[in-house]
């Protein structure tokens, strides 16, 4: 019943694309209410932020752009036909995005040990700006974090299919697209870092 | 069929490089904090995630060797969510 | 030669027998008669529902059911009209028969996904509509869901929200398939301007359905989370702000009314050219205007606002730019009908579909205006003025266009012809009950009459009358229009390839199209309504 079109790489990149694009609108919709709701409790959000660890998030961003820099290089060794050093560069992203998980987990534990998560009655003791603050940070560094375990789960696919040459320099198209989609996790938190850390 | 894009190899030096780039823009955004800078502090972070994401975009993702398509495309998007913002903020500023 | 190319898409063989040869199909024309069964389902549940709410509204007081239960009979029939029958419609069903066709390919981009995505609205679906079997009953809240009401009742939300969240992935599929089979899969020869204007508004709905579609997604999870954890976004009792929610979710649900409408223009702008024998007047003009309602269409919306306490400055941009949104909508109108000027109009049903899709869309267009104008929306925000206007647009203007554009391909997909004169006056006796059911409603809703109550004061009485006849004559007219159909499908008679003299691509293959639609891939060479000589065939 199916017909045979013929493979369209372009088509498919192109369709990676437009994803991603519904990808952005998806967070830009929360980063429309991050805005609102900074602009309209600045104090607390300012104090809310001083709570988050800058170090945690720093080693977070860092293990993330060293893993968008290892996916990338792996579109190139899979060109250049090294399978060994392609395999490697994907098991370190895969590792990276194990460290950013943990790094996570601890950073919300930690907080989860203060009482501080959704709905809970220390938060609304602190007052509405900081409901507000907690609320989006579980709220969005949760979805980034499901994005992760989602990437996690297609680089492993990628790397499965790199091993058993089914995946080769021939039909790369799979590799970078995952690659696209872990360079969109990357760029998300590249705006949620400051967002939620730095900015004073 | 297949264009050159398609199979342009990136060299790893590249990336590296970049990578580079954007590692030292963290830790400037990170020093950055320490300072005050009043309410250009906001202004300056906003800037320097958006120039580590312009980065991301046209070397990692590979914007730089693609079609002109796809570069309108994603600058479009950009702008879009831009506009989106300001008006939703015409109701919260002058509220 | 192989089999594909002589037996039509109905009886080609496949590795699935039975059913399972239509579920599991990747063929574009299967997947789009899926969707066309799956919607008319829907639909009829719709239809009924609206049906029981006019009832209701035949007499003041308690006619038929208490206030709860009409509560959640209009926001079922919001839910299921606007996300199950609506949004999907035309674009689903026509789009994915038709769109390869036209533009000369063997099938979208990606039939795979496009599979995925009937399932994905199907699973959708079946979640939105369980809530109507638990316990607690169906959300009462308008298809809206406005916070913060949204999570604070007790009826069953989290099947209704969840269900629109999973249908949106859907859309955005759909979306996706159509633009990249625009961008890569034209015939050879089929120059952006070649191309004819209803895979042009599909091109333009893709856009707002992969760009304004994950905003409700989003806004749609906050609400989950709202209930769920109760993460105060849009809770004025833990610092959020309700009206927040309302931008968010107009931010999609406008631009989804061009997700509705602009593939019913294009069906109608094949339509007419088509039934007028002409070549359709100013067609860069149309399609430069589509383009310009989808970006345009994308920051109007705010004026479903007017009256929630939004600042002045925004109250003023929103109300300047629906009104620039209007301006190309009425271009189009003035091309339709400037083509229609000295034409040698071939008088089928199609065409009075398409004539009578002119006139309620101008009502609901104009109407819509007076919505937009600040000053008057105060007077007749949340009136039955309102719920007229949009019912002129949604069902007067896409469903005139569904039913204009199922009566114009019926020969193309199901190979035969429908009884003509029976069509005809299934047409007059369905616009006829459908002016009797909404044109009251204006009326009421500048004499003050609010939208959403099972009771009024016994002033509405006479209006809410004609209005509720008005409803049963537009059933009779759409039993009558799908009995014809139905049995056409199986009794017609045979149709040829091209019945109505079209000239776009679709008319060149056989009725009903084979698997690979085309035996080679055409080149064109004309524009797609070149009607200046006569066709080789």
């Amino acid at each position: 019943m199916s017909i045979q079109l013929h493979r369209d790489d372009d088509a498919s990149k192109l369709g990676m694309w437009l994803f991603i694009f519904t990808e952005l609108l998806l967070f830009a919709g929360m980063f429309i209410v991050y805005g609102v709701y900074r602009y309209l409790n600045p104090v607390a959000f300012h104090l809310a932020a001083s709570e988050l660890s800058i170090t945690a998030g720093t080693i977070n961003t860092i293990i993330l752009l060293i893993s968008s820099a290892t996916i990338a290089m792996a579109s190139s060794a899979l060109r250049l036909k090294n399978k060994q050093l392609t395999i490697i560069l994907l098991l370190s992203t895969l590792f990276m995005a194990f460290m950013f998980m943990t790094n996570k987990y601890f950073e919300w534990k930690g907080k989860f040990g203060h009482g501080i998560f959704p709905g809970s009655d220390d938060l609304l003791r602190l007052g509405h700006g900081d409901t507000l603050f907690y609320g989006l940070y579980f709220f969005m560094t949760g979805l980034h974090a499901l994005h992760i375990v989602v990437g996690f789960i297609l680089i492993s696919v990628v790397c499965y299919r790199v091993n058993n040459n089914t995946l080769t320099n021939n039909n790369p198209v799979l590799l970078d697209n995952t690659g696209l989609y872990w360079h969109l996790v990357d760029l998300i938190w590249i705006f949620l870092f400051p967002l939620f850390y730095l900015i004073p | 069929m297949d264009k050159q894009d398609n199979n342009h190899i990136i060299p790893y030096k590249l990336y590296l490089t970049v990578l580079a780039g954007l590692i030292t823009m963290t830790i400037v955004s990170v020093g950055v904090t320490k300072i005050d800078l009043g309410n250009l502090s906001v202004f300056v972070a906003i800037l320097l995630a958006s120039s580590k994401s312009a980065l991301v975009l046209v070397f990692f993702m590979h914007l730089k060797f693609d079609n002109t398509l796809l570069k309108i495309l994603v600058t479009s998007v950009f702008i879009l969510v831009a506009l989106v913002l300001f008006i939703t903020f015409l109701d919260y500023n002058y509220r | 030669m192989t089999k594909h190319e002589t037996v039509s898409f109905r009886e080609a063989q496949s590795r699935y027998k039975g059913i399972f040869a239509w579920i599991f199909s990747t063929d574009h024309k299967r997947i789009g008669l899926l969707y066309l069964y799956s919607i008319i389902i829907f639909f009829f549940t719709g239809v009924i529902l609206g049906a029981a709410m006019k009832l209701e509204l035949l007499a003041p007081g308690k006619t038929v059911m208490d206030a709860a239960t009409y509560n959640a009979i209009f926001t079922l029939h919001g839910v299921i009209m606007i996300f199950l029958v609506v949004i999907p419609g035309l674009p689903a069903i026509f789009g994915n028969f038709m769109l390869p066709i036209m533009i000369g390919a063997k099938d979208v981009a990606f039939p795979r996904l496009n599979l995925l995505s009937w399932w994905i609205y199907v699973i959708g679906a079946i979640i939105a509509l369980s809530s109507l079997f638990m316990s607690g009953g169906p959300p009462d809240t308008g298809w809206t869901f406005y916070a913060p009401y949204a999570f604070k009742t007790n009826t069953n939300m989290l099947p209704a929200v969840i269900g629109a969240f999973i249908l949106g992935f859907s859309s955005i599929l759909t979306g996706i398939n159509f633009i990249v089979t625009i961008h890569r899969m034209r015939a050879p020869g089929m120059t952006w301007f070649k191309m004819p204007l209803f895979p042009w508004t599909l091109y333009g709905t893709g856009w707002i359905q992969i760009l304004a579609t994950p905003i409700v997604g989003i806004t749609l999870l906050m609400i989950v989370g709202e209930r769920i954890f109760s993460i105060g976004f849009f809770d004025p009792a833990l610092g959020g702000d309700p009206i927040l929610y309302q931008h968010l979710f107009w931010i999609y649900s406008h631009p989804a009314v061009y997700i509705m409408i602009l593939p019913a223009m294009g069906a109608i702008s094949e339509i007419i050219p088509t039934f007028a024998n002409k070549s359709i007047f100013g067609y860069k003009v149309i399609v430069i205007s589509t383009l310009a309602i989808a970006f345009v269409g994308y920051f109007v919306w705010g004026h479903h606002m007017f009256t929630s306490g939004m600042s002045g400055t925004a109250l003023y941009t929103f109300s300047l730019l629906t009104f620039i949104v209007a301006i190309p909508s009425a271009i189009k109108v003035f091309n339709w009908v400037g083509t229609l000027h000295k034409a040698s109009i071939q008088l089928e049903t199609p065409f009075f579909w398409a004539a009578s899709f002119l006139f309620v869309f101008m009502i609901g267009g104009l109407s819509g205006l007076a919505l937009g104008a600040l000053a008057t929306n105060v007077h007749l925000h949340d009136t039955a003025f309102v719920v007229a206007h949009f019912h002129f647009i949604v069902f007067g203007g896409v469903g005139f266009a569904f039913m204009g554009a199922i009566h114009y391909w019926f020969p193309k997909i199901w190979g035969r012809m429908y009884n003509s004169k029976l069509a005809t006056s299934g047409w007059i006796i369905f616009f006829i009950g459908f002016c009797t059911l909404y044109l009251p409603m204006f009326f009421l809703g500048v004499s003050g009459m609010p939208r959403r109550y099972y009771d009024y004061v016994e002033r509405f009485h006479g209006p809410n009358i004609v209005s509720t006849i008005g409803s049963w004559v537009l059933i009779l007219g759409l039993v009558i229009i799908v009995y014809n159909l139905i049995r056409s499908a199986y009794k017609g008679e045979k149709a040829s390839k091209n019945p109505w003299g079209g000239r776009t691509l679709e008319w060149s293959v056989d009725s009903p199209p084979t698997l690979e639609n085309f035996e080679e891939i055409p080149v064109v060479t004309r524009g797609p309504y070149d009607y200046r000589k006569k066709t080789e065939a």
